[in-house]
């Protein structure tokens, strides 16, 4: 599955509790709908790196980083270059 | 301390009905005897725990010539002072119980009999001659009080059971208390889970009469701003807020059966047990919880203090399994939602106590409440200091001290605390101001809700209702102050005092008592500058002033940690829902009580089951659901035969 599909997936039954892709857009800031806190940001930390194979450092750790869907998707591409 | 029932026709053709069938249901509060009166439109019933003067202290209770008489659940404990006063004015006694000391006051002062007493209470006074039934409830809410009006009848009780066993009609669950559950963790003002009953708040009288009802506020908490005994120096208000906690503890240690002390190692239960052993040579009893996972167990504080005072001393050690077994009975006793587990363990310490010989227990609960404990009350006070400089770098920066007590911190990464906190940074004039980020996490339960019910709730506006019942003069008091408020007519009245507190303890029969809520002690300290509550982010400075020397140094200097209790994980085992867990939670169960919905619930499931819900969000929406569900099926289908025990339906 591609990696857009698949963490979007993710991120709407780890977060939304639902498969309905209308909820929520690519480009939206996670932390600024509510879905994304402190501790859901560590889930997402820890998902990725299990299902990815990457080590996100300390100063990865940033809503810059993983404050969207498309950022997410950015980011997990370039670790994984 | 007992379950109190009655009747009152408005209707004088209505039937009475079965008080045999409503005092039955509250023998949990008092297994030791029962009677009823029936005068008149009016019957009240006791089913008694007997505390003091246990041979002649039998109720319900009559003056000198039976004109008014009164059912008590509680205890009065400054009944032997209010006694000699009473006397003194000429009133007769019959026996040495604290209940009787209600009927005489009441002939002496008429209503404003409450305000004479100190105590934790609910009572029922019928007046024979003004055929006046008149309802009071502690300044507090230590214990409840619930009531309604149906068929020409009032019924009142002290557990809402009680009610619903001559009145099933009763059994409808409020939507909009809902709503309110699943922001404030409760329902307010006199809402309750149940459309229907109402909830006689603390600090007030109802006074039925004639067939209309009045109701009267006689105590509130307030937070004047510079008046009291603001003069006093920090070492001055510690001396005196110590000499007053003795004097509760020992007004609170009154009793003609031993008494306990529960320990949870924290410096507020530890503070009790200290002031305890002060006021009475005895060897101190002392009971705690331990748990298995080290993120909850505070084992090692407690048995420091225990040493400390040379008490007697057992745990009851709690596994996960323990609370998912425990917590479907909880809920018959809670008779609402919950979103914690706390209160299991606490339900099945009690049993622990009772079984040890114990019906009394002193218990460090409402000193965050009244000496600004909780890390909420920091959280508004760093939110409003960055508000002042929103683009500040290193205002943000002291979130860092928040919360350190929790596994998965909501601060551990302050690129996303910061985000998080700092969302509604400019409200400061939102009355709520201190509570918006704690109601934002309890409202991620709506994702799960069916959309019929999300519809509903959506529509609901819980703040409105709870800012209405602000008292007049709120916004002119100090930040903590206003925190203060809206904690304790939230959280702790309805939440610790009474499903964590009242429910928990009476499941087993043993009283809790709660000296830190002697008004005394709360006017003492609400009179005082926020400096003496929180002083920068230390948190209960006056009371470490006060317990200095009486509590070992590690306790005294301990950072909060607030009691709580394993969540979601306590539901499951080797991966799989425990089976009630999964009966209730199957699509089809879901889709016939409606609550929730089938596929946002199973994917809130496979993240508990996985070990992935890590925040409290997760955890406060799976117990939500789970106890809403079990609410359901135990007072809304009947089914009493739900139990967590050995897994099966039975």
């Amino acid at each position: 599955m591609a990696l857009r599909t698949e963490l979007r997936e993710f991120i709407l039954r780890s977060y939304l509790l639902t498969r309905d892709e209308s909820v929520l857009g690519d480009s939206e800031s996670l932390t600024e709908r509510g879905i994304l806190d402190s501790t859901g940001a560590l889930e997402l930390v820890l998902h990725l790196e299990e299902r990815y194979g990457i080590k996100v450092q300390d100063d990865e750790f940033h809503p810059d980083n993983l404050d969207s869907v498309e950022k997410i998707v950015a980011f997990v591409e370039r670790k994984r270059i | 301390m007992c379950g109190i029932v009655g009747v009152l026709a408005v209707d004088a053709r209505a039937a009475l009905p079965d008080l045999g069938k409503m005092i039955d249901a509250l023998r949990h509060r008092g297994p030791d005897e029962k009677h009823d009166l029936r005068s008149g439109p009016c019957a009240l019933a006791c089913a008694r725990l007997s505390i003091i003067d246990l041979a002649t202290g039998g109720q319900p209770m009559a003056n000198e010539d039976e004109s008014v008489w009164a059912v008590h659940n509680g205890e009065i404990f400054n009944f032997v002072e209010l006694r000699a006063e009473l006397e003194r004015l000429g009133h007769r006694f019959r026996s040495r119980s604290d209940t009787e000391a209600i009927v005489h006051a009441y002939e002496e002062y008429g209503e404003r009999f409450v305000e004479r007493l100190n105590g934790q209470f609910a009572i029922a006074l019928w007046d024979v001659r003004r055929q006046r039934l008149v309802l009071a409830r502690d300044r507090v809410g230590v214990r409840p009080l619930f009531y309604t009006r149906s068929r020409g009848l009032w019924l009142f009780a002290s557990e809402i059971k009680a009610i619903l066993a001559v009145a099933p009609e009763a059994a409808v669950l409020d939507e909009l208390g809902l709503a309110q559950i699943f922001t404030f963790w409760t329902t307010v003002g006199q809402r309750t889970a149940f459309k229907t009953v109402r909830s006689l708040p603390p600090g007030h009288l109802l006074v039925l009469e004639q067939g209309v009802e009045r109701l009267e506020r006689y105590w509130d908490w307030t937070f004047p701003v510079g008046s009291g005994r603001s003069d006093l120096s920090m070492e001055e208000a510690g001396q005196a807020l110590r000499a007053l906690l003795l004097d509760a503890v020992r007004l609170q240690l009154r009793s003609d059966v031993p008494v306990g002390v529960y320990l949870s190692g924290g410096l507020d239960s530890c503070g009790v047990a200290a002031l305890a052993a002060e006021a009475r040579a005895e060897k101190l009893r002392s009971f705690s919880i331990t748990f298995e996972d080290p993120e909850f167990d505070e084992s090692a504080y407690q048995r420091t203090m225990a040493e400390h005072l040379g008490a007697q001393h057992t745990s009851f050690h709690c596994s996960y399994r323990d609370i998912g077994n425990a917590f479907p009975n909880l809920i018959w006793h809670t008779e609402t939602p919950l979103l914690r587990t706390a209160a299991a363990p606490l339900m099945l310490l009690s049993r622990h106590v009772r079984d040890s010989g114990y019906k009394v227990v002193l218990t460090g609960e409402g000193a965050d409440e009244v000496f600004g404990g909780y890390d909420l009350f920091k959280e508004g006070k760093i939110r409003r200091f960055w508000a002042k400089q929103p683009r500040s770098r290193w205002r943000p920066l002291l979130l860092a001290r928040l919360y350190p007590y929790l596994a998965h911190s909501p601060v551990a990464n302050r690129h996303f605390a910061q985000r998080f906190f700092g969302q509604r940074l400019e409200e400061l004039d939102n009355p709520f101001y201190a509570h918006l980020t704690r109601w934002t996490v309890t409202r991620g339960i709506f994702k799960i809700l069916s959309p019929e019910l999300r519809a509903v709730l959506e529509t609901a506006r819980p703040e409105e209702e709870l800012e209405a019942q602000l008292p007049s003069g709120f916004e002119t008091w100090d930040e903590l102050g206003r925190a203060q408020y809206v904690e304790i007519k939230t959280l702790l009245q309805g939440y610790l005092l009474s499903s964590q507190g009242d429910r928990a303890s009476m499941a087993n029969s043993v009283e809790g008592r709660v000296p830190y809520l002697d008004h005394r002690v709360i006017e003492l300290v609400n009179g005082l500058s926020p400096r003496y509550k929180l002083r920068g982010l230390r948190e209960k400075v006056l009371l470490r002033r006060a317990l200095a020397g009486l509590v070992p140094e590690r306790i005294l200097t301990r950072a909060k940690q607030p009691y709580r209790a394993p969540e979601c994980r306590s539901f499951f085992e080797s991966g799989k829902p425990l089976p009630y867990v999964e009966e209730l939670t199957s699509a089809s169960s879901l889709r016939r009580t409606g609550y929730f919905d089938p596929a946002a619930v199973g994917h809130l499931l496979e993240k508990c089951r996985s070990g992935r819900a890590l925040g409290a969000a997760d955890n406060m929406a799976f117990v939500g659901m789970l106890s809403t569900l079990l609410l359901h099926e135990r007072f809304l289908r009947g089914n009493a035969a739900v139990t967590g025990k050995s897994g099966a339906w039975h």
